[in-house]
């Protein structure tokens, strides 16, 4: 009998699209990326979905630049002007990304 | 962009502008020269009876020419002084000979990167003899007031 548990559907989907990552799966490489420019580790301690960059993280402009960059290298993908300027928040990010990745 | 509007659209002046020339710049590099005039206004307390160049002049001098001129160029004409504002925003550099009063250096800056703004140099600076003096990282950013 054959039972699909999540975790079977999630590997089974990881084999048939090499691109396809789990939620959860992102926003722990997202947090790794932004890991090095945080200002506020309290904020990075209790990061969500809502945490905002700027106002949460206290990271500033120059560094979401690199913050950019470094998940345009971790994703494989191409961050144009508007896309940039939306990512702000964790949720905003994760979203563009996973858009980008479907688009690939 | 002529080469020499790139210095009359710099955003300093002097005792603080440490830019005379710039001899080549393209989308990939730059390369300018200043020449450290003996009655610089830091060499009479860096150090006391003993003038030598300060490391944070020679990395503002590498800023300048690697960073605003470099960046005003790569904005290809979008730059004006009254409309953005510039800031260094990381350095990391070795100092590796001293330089004197008197001495010309020339900087040569090549992209890492220019994205969304933001320009990050590798800088090498040389004196007269060719020799090494300074060089590291530097990078940059260009604000819309």
């Amino acid at each position: 009998m054959l039972v699909l548990s999540l975790k079977n559907i999630t590997s089974y989907l990881e084999l048939l699209v090499p691109e396809f990552m789990t939620k959860e799966e992102l926003l722990s490489k997202l947090k790794n990326i932004i890991t090095p420019y945080v200002q506020n580790q309290e904020g990075l301690n209790s990061l969500n979905e809502n945490t905002d960059f700027i106002k949460d993280l206290e990271i500033n402009s120059a560094n979401l630049v690199d913050v950019v960059l470094d998940v345009e290298d971790e994703f494989d993908i191409e961050i144009d002007n508007e896309s940039m300027e939306k990512m702000l928040t964790v949720k905003a990010s994760l979203e563009i990304i996973e858009s980008k990745l479907s688009a690939k | 962009m002529n080469i020499q509007e790139i210095i009359k659209k710099l955003p300093y002046s002097k005792p603080f502008l440490f830019v005379d020339n710039i001899l080549e710049v393209n989308d990939e590099f730059i390369r300018g020269e200043y020449t450290f005039k003996p009655d610089e206004y830091f060499y009479n307390g860096h150090f006391k009876d003993n003038p030598i160049t300060p490391g944070v002049i020679l990395t503002e001098c590498m800023a300048q020419i690697g960073m605003a001129c470099f960046g005003i160029y790569l904005l290809k004409g979008e730059w004006s002084e009254h409309s953005w504002s510039i800031a260094m925003t990381s350095n990391q550099i070795d100092f590796l000979k001293p330089v004197f009063p008197g001495e010309r250096v020339r900087v040569h800056a090549n992209k890492v990167y220019f994205r969304f703004n933001k320009l990050k140099c590798d800088v090498e600076m040389y004196n007269a003899d060719e020799i090494v003096v300074a060089k590291g990282i530097v990078a940059g950013m260009a604000f819309k007031k």
